[in-house]
């Protein structure tokens, strides 16, 4: 392998009674990697950061760090630290000693103490702040402080539970890009946990899509987008239209299939006879050739607007999307109005028929 | 207007429910510093003759020494027994935690007396001697439940994240539990030791049943009760007693309240 494995999760399984949380995870997270679980609440994200932190112990399977085996070595026994989703700001110190706290261990001389978090300080932009009280802080602030506690101690591996879900839209962008740079700078492994699609997207360098305590794929966030594996995948990233298809004629690598009243393609496939083809909004091109269809809701967007089209014989209505590229106030389609409807051949995703 | 009347009618409700409790207590001071012997009215004059006499009984100071000892050793030993278990209860997944914890609170429900003969009879059984041990466990027993309730409230209080925090940034358990966990429950910790001090000083039945040839306070004053011209000097001390009762359930609850009001600042974004 090209680039060095740091964390391996080796088919980790966690049972809760008679709830699996976590099934038969498999992971190799990169050294320097921005890695980020993504998948709706209780789909075992957090459980399984909390088996890498050491909060839990899996039922079944290993974990390693850098190759040496830490399954049942607990939290302060790892080279990781971690940036709680509530922060877990300890309440009764104030700002110095919260991200003093993990400096304790090492018995460091005062200076040295002070010199580190100074630097801390300075590195999440609150200089000045060391004697604060914690709760004299705003959310951000909160945030930033965790964040700082956790990698004053110069851990191999970040781990963050949905840090930035409490904060407001606007703080929570600004934050994104701060910490996918400080990632950058820090250069350690950080794996980011999250249910927000966009989040994970934007940040990551990998992101693993969790269902049901399954991992479904493990892909960068342009894969994951353009070519997801599954249904599931492609209905939790982005939007999707889903034509149920028929494989009808194979030629080498290329198959012919009918999506019925969407009409036959040709793609690449090794799937069959039955399978799903997925066709994201935005791909579609509303022009004066193609597939015919009828405008059943439209919805000014802004910078794109939004349309459902009818197709006869399709049980559910296309959605398209297009950008409003022009500037052109009182064009665009009504209900009502005919359209046609066409794509580009690559932009079609054949998917195994669930 | 409807609405006005019924204010008006639990407005007065209140006040008679305050009456009734506490204006019979009230007497006790008020006799306490009235100059005849005989408790009745009219007042006759006031004085501060019974309070010097109490401090001067010998026989009551030996009595309040041993409630304050009796009291201040129920009170750290149930405290302690309580923080290990309202830790269990709010921190791990004890299997029946909800059976234990009303199991635990039982001595709340039982009724001293029979709490009493029972220790009795079970002391006799294995020939303990009754002796002021026998009282401070007897009342660590009943004080438990009351420590329990305390505690538990407050480690629910805060958010059990900060435990994993400290061990995540490296301390173990022992650690955690000091730089961590007691300064959080540290207001319900003298919360729970002021309210079972309270608990074991004030307590008469059991240290009755347990306490051998040694007297508590009110073991003291139930006996004093037999020699009228003693009553105003008892009731010089009920005074006291009651005074000071009240200042340490008073602190006992400020300090659960103001731990509860940390709360908003430990679950943040909540």
């Amino acid at each position: 392998m090209s680039e060095e494995t740091y964390l391996r999760i080796e088919h980790v399984s966690k049972r809760f009674g008679s709830v699996l949380a976590v099934h038969d995870a498999d992971l190799a997270i990169r050294r320097g990697e921005f890695f980020s679980l993504l998948g709706p609440s209780g789909c075992g994200k957090t459980t399984l950061l909390r088996i890498i932190a050491g909060f839990e112990y899996p039922t079944s399977g290993e974990i390693f760090f850098e190759g040496v085996r830490m399954t049942d070595e607990p939290p302060n026994r790892r080279p990781s630290n971690m940036v709680f989703q509530s922060y877990a700001i300890f309440p009764h110190l104030n700002v110095f000693d919260n991200i003093a706290y993990g400096l304790h261990r090492d018995r460091l001389p005062r200076a040295e103490l002070v010199r580190r978090v100074d630097e801390a300080l300075t590195m999440i932009k609150l200089e000045g702040f060391g004697a604060r009280r914690a709760d004299e802080l705003s959310g951000g602030q909160r945030q930033r402080v965790a964040l700082a506690r956790a990698l004053v101690r110069r851990p191999k591996v970040l781990l963050l539970d949905e840090p930035l879900g409490a904060l407001d839209r606007r703080l929570r962008e600004a934050m994104q890009i701060e910490l996918r740079a400080l990632q950058k700078s820090v250069g350690i492994t950080f794996v980011f946990v999250t249910h927000d699609q966009e989040e994970a997207l934007s940040m990551s360098d990998r992101i693993a899509v969790m269902s049901n305590g399954q991992i479904l794929q493990v892909a960068a966030p342009r894969t994951l987008y353009e070519e997801p594996n599954c249904r599931e995948v492609a209905d939790f990233i982005g939007q999707m239209n889903f034509f149920n298809g028929r494989l009808i004629g194979q030629d080498g690598a290329i198959g012919v299939i009918d999506l019925g009243p969407m009409g036959k393609v040709h793609i690449a496939t090794e799937l069959g006879p039955d399978v799903l083809v997925a066709l994201r909004p935005e791909k579609i091109v509303l022009s004066s050739s193609g597939v015919k269809g009828t405008v059943t809701a439209a919805a000014y967007l802004g910078e794109r607007s939004h349309y459902n089209i009818a197709v006869p014989g399709l049980a559910e209505p296309v959605s398209v999307a297009s950008q409003n590229a022009e500037k052109i106030v009182a064009r665009g389609h009504a209900p009502g109005d005919t359209v046609y409807l066409s794509w580009p051949p690559d932009a079609l995703v054949v998917l195994p028929k669930d | 207007m409807r609405k006005r009347t019924s204010g008006v009618g639990l407005f007065a409700y209140a006040i008679f429910y305050l009456a009734f409790l506490y204006v019979p207590v009230l007497f006790l001071p008020l006799f306490s510093f009235n100059r005849s012997v005989f408790i009745a009215f009219p007042l006759t004059g006031f004085t501060t003759q019974w309070y010097r006499d109490m401090l001067a009984d010998d026989a009551m100071l030996h009595a309040l020494g041993n409630s304050l000892e009796v009291g201040t050793i129920a009170a750290l030993f149930s405290t302690l027994l309580g923080l290990l278990a309202a830790k269990a209860l709010t921190r791990y997944r004890v299997p029946g935690g909800g059976a234990l914890l009303a199991f635990t609170s039982l001595p709340l429900f039982i009724p001293d007396i029979v709490l009493g003969i029972s220790l009795l009879i079970l002391l006799n059984a294995v020939s303990i001697p009754l002796s002021l041990l026998t009282v401070i466990a007897g009342h660590s027993l009943i004080c438990v439940p009351f420590a329990i309730a305390v505690l538990m409230s407050r480690f629910e209080g805060f958010d059990k994240s900060l435990e994993e925090a400290s061990l995540d940034l490296g301390e173990n358990g022992w650690m955690t539990f000091w730089r961590v966990t007691f300064p959080l429950a540290l207001p319900g910790i003298i919360s729970s030791l002021l309210l079972t001090f309270i608990v074991s000083f004030d307590e008469f039945l059991i240290a009755y049943f347990l306490a051998g040839n040694e007297t508590t306070l009110p073991i003291y004053i139930w006996g004093q009760l037999r020699f009228p011209y003693k009553l105003p000097a008892v009731l010089a001390l009920g005074a006291l007693i009651l005074v000071a009762s009240t200042i340490l359930v008073v602190l006992a609850e400020w300090m659960r309240s103001r731990g509860l009001g940390d709360k908003k600042h430990m679950m943040v974004g909540a």
